[in-house]
């Protein structure tokens, strides 16, 4: 049985009135995590936002199912209740708002005050809870509390947005800690009951995290498919560019 | 340097008062008093507090003020129109008392009335002085401090009365007084008008916590006029809340810090529903080295229209304050004016302001949306954690009526 978690046919999306994405086609199934690389405004962030369901990101062409569900024309709270989590790279500061409050949010279930502090101490979090969300936040402790939300909200698909961009070294490690809880990957793969699709720009997140599939995207396109090391390496000796020729 | 006292007759009030009985205020709608009526009728005295009827004590109780027999206060004092219905202490060095009982017993009080606010401040000023009935006197004693707040509430029953309120609050040296005042007037439409006038002097190194909460209708206008006095080291903190319909509200007391390091903070949450008109502010002088003043806002408009004003005047070097004017429109139809102002009269002061008006931003709304909260979930959280001023130096008891007020009231906004 093809366990499909999220499938995109040949998506087209634009951002007021401009296309960013074409015929994008991929397949994610339950356990699995994929890397998208590319680089900067090839529309990496675009895809994550569209399978999420932001109304600023217009599908022109194809759909997205998501469990056996075409969730195309979904809205994005609704979408968030069936599964589907997003980790941003730069989340807007929410004044007011208190971190603690945001996290009660996300759980969306009842939950004990223990539970809610775990989540914060493994996220090196409990001295954020009563600050206002993102306000003065650092790029690594933004991080962080992006990787809580989603741990509570536990989602079977996450979106992760460059969760490494702007880490110090040790922050890194925790971070790829955090997926790795929120993708199960204790679990053998048949086991995981959750996936994700990771966008990175430098891949250091690879060296926290496994992944199965790897794709390129340039200029809004998916050019290549393949073991995400591979790619990373070919990345890494010969630039985007040639990336581009080897897809020729 | 201000005197805390400047001794004025009886009958110079009286005299003062009469000729400012037509003088406008100097903002908010100019109401004619004629059209109110001056005369009530004598409410029973109750000296058991939770036998009042049901639906006065649910209004009541919204306003923080609770009628159990057991709950935890250090005093309360209840007014219905024009007359004191109930007034006791319940803890030893806390007085609570009508305020005319008052200045029968102690013949010094004379001293403290119009001292902090002229009586010739504008016609209702004068209409208080000229037909005043009744209104509390709390005081603290030397060094006495209040465990639970001391509860005053102001209802407003009978159609189109004016109530005519003169309130005293007097922090001896040294003290701690808490007190949490709710206003309010039955459901429904009718016609009133409520004149309160607040006199609030704290003495040298005593603290009061001010804590007013607004429950009016749709057809009640409200001019209270309070004015506070700070000796050194004091410090006065006022929360005020208003989130429910009123006709029309104008008020901006004034706190002159008179002693040197005294401190005043006022924190204002003001939510205008559609057909409500405030006109609120808060000024603060700062007429005594090392004084600081933080005058904060919060005002939505669902609605209705909002001048949110605020002023910070520096007199003295070593000076400090700031003030935070903020304001949400959640609806087309609402206004909201905000209008901060400082004013330093001499070098060595820091007085700062930040204001901003406008509505919740989208972008915010669908972050919270994408961790599965619907659009009203989303817009109730940022509306929620915009209104939570910072109640610092409130008692975990009183921050809680304040909370519960505002929750209380959210069904309104969304």
């Amino acid at each position: 049985m093809e366990n499909g978690l999220l499938k995109i046919n040949h998506l087209s999306v634009e951002i007021e009135g401009k296309e960013i994405l074409r015929d994008i086609t991929m397949s994610i199934r339950t356990g699995e995590t994929h890397v998208l690389f590319g680089p900067n405004g090839s529309g990496k962030s675009t895809l994550l936002m569209a399978i999420m369901g932001f109304p600023k990101y217009k599908v022109t062409k194809g759909n997205i199912v998501f469990r056996g569900e075409d969730i195309t024309s979904l809205p994005v709270d609704e979408r968030a209740r069936l599964g589907i989590g997003v980790s941003f790279q730069r989340p807007p500061i929410v004044r007011g708002v208190r971190t603690q409050d945001l996290l009660r949010a996300c759980l969306q279930r009842q939950y004990s005050e223990e539970e809610l502090n775990l989540l914060a101490e493994k996220a090196d979090m409990l001295d954020f809870m009563n600050r206002e969300v993102n306000y003065g936040f650092s790029g690594g402790e933004i991080k962080r509390s992006e990787m809580m939300q989603l741990l509570a909200q536990n989602p079977r698909l996450s979106l992760l947005d460059e969760p490494e961009s702007g880490v110090d070294l040790i922050n890194i490690a925790l971070i790829g800690n955090l997926v790795n809880e929120l993708l199960e990957k204790k679990l053998r793969i048949h086991d995981r009951t959750h996936a994700g699709l990771i966008i990175t720009h430098t891949g250091h997140i690879l060296e926290y995290v496994n992944a199965r599939t790897g794709y390129v995207l340039i200029n809004g396109r998916i050019i290549g498919e393949g073991d995400p090391h591979e790619i990373l390496a070919t990345i890494k000796e010969r630039g985007y560019e040639k990336c581009i020729e080897c897809s020729r | 340097m201000h005197r805390m006292f400047k001794v004025s007759s009886a009958s110079s009030n009286k005299e003062k008062a009469k000729a400012a009985i037509s003088k406008a205020a100097t903002s908010g709608e100019d109401l004619n008093l004629d059209t109110y009526s001056g005369t009530s009728s004598e409410q029973p005295y109750q000296a058991d507090i939770t036998q009042f009827p049901e639906d006065t004590k649910a209004r009541v109780e919204e306003t923080g003020v609770v009628l159990d027999a057991d709950a935890k206060r250090a005093g309360t004092f209840i007014q219905i129109d024009n007359t004191t219905v109930h007034s006791s202490s319940m803890q030893e060095g806390i007085e609570v008392l009508p305020v005319n009982n008052a200045m029968e017993k102690y013949s010094w009080l004379s001293d403290y009335w119009w001292n902090a606010v002229p009586v010739d401040t504008d016609k209702y000023t004068a209409n208080v002085e000229l037909n005043q009935h009744s209104g509390y006197f709390i005081r603290a004693l030397p060094g006495c401090k209040t465990i639970y707040p001391v509860q005053s509430c102001l209802y407003l029953a009978q159609t189109n009365l004016t109530q005519n309120i003169h309130n005293i609050i007097i922090a001896e040296e040294d003290s701690e007084l808490h007190i949490v005042t709710g206003c309010a007037s039955p459901s429904g439409d009718k016609a009133g008008l409520h004149l309160g006038v607040s006199e609030i002097y704290i003495k040298k190194g005593a603290k009061v916590t001010f804590t007013m909460i607004h429950n009016w209708t749709s057809g009640i206008a409200v001019r209270p006029r309070t004015g506070i006095l700070v000796e050194e080291k004091g410090v006065f903190l006022s929360n005020y809340l208003i989130m429910k319909p009123v006709h029309s509200l104008q008020m901006n007391p004034v706190a002159r810090c008179i002693g040197e390091n005294a401190v005043v903070r006022f924190n204002s949450v003001l939510v205008a529903l559609p057909g409500s008109s405030m006109d609120v502010g808060s000024r603060v002088i700062l007429d005594a080295k090392g004084s600081r003043a933080e005058v904060v806002s919060r005002a939505i408009s669902t609605g209705g229209e909002i001048i949110a004003r605020g002023y910070i005047e520096g007199n003295v070097p070593d000076v400090k304050g700031h003030l935070e004017c903020r304001g949400l429109i959640l609806r087309e139809e609402g206004m909201i004016h905000a209008v901060p102002e400082l004013k330093g009269t001499i070098a060595g002061i820091d007085l700062s302001h930040e204001a901003a008006v406008g509505k919740i931003a989208e972008e915010e709304i669908e972050y919270l949306m994408a961790r599965g909260l619907t659009r009203n979930e989303a817009t109730a959280t940022i509306v929620r954690g915009f209104l939570r001023v910072d109640i610092e130096g409130l008692p975990a008891q009183l921050s809680a009526t304040f909370s519960k007020a505002m929750e209380e009231s959210e069904k309104d906004i969304m």
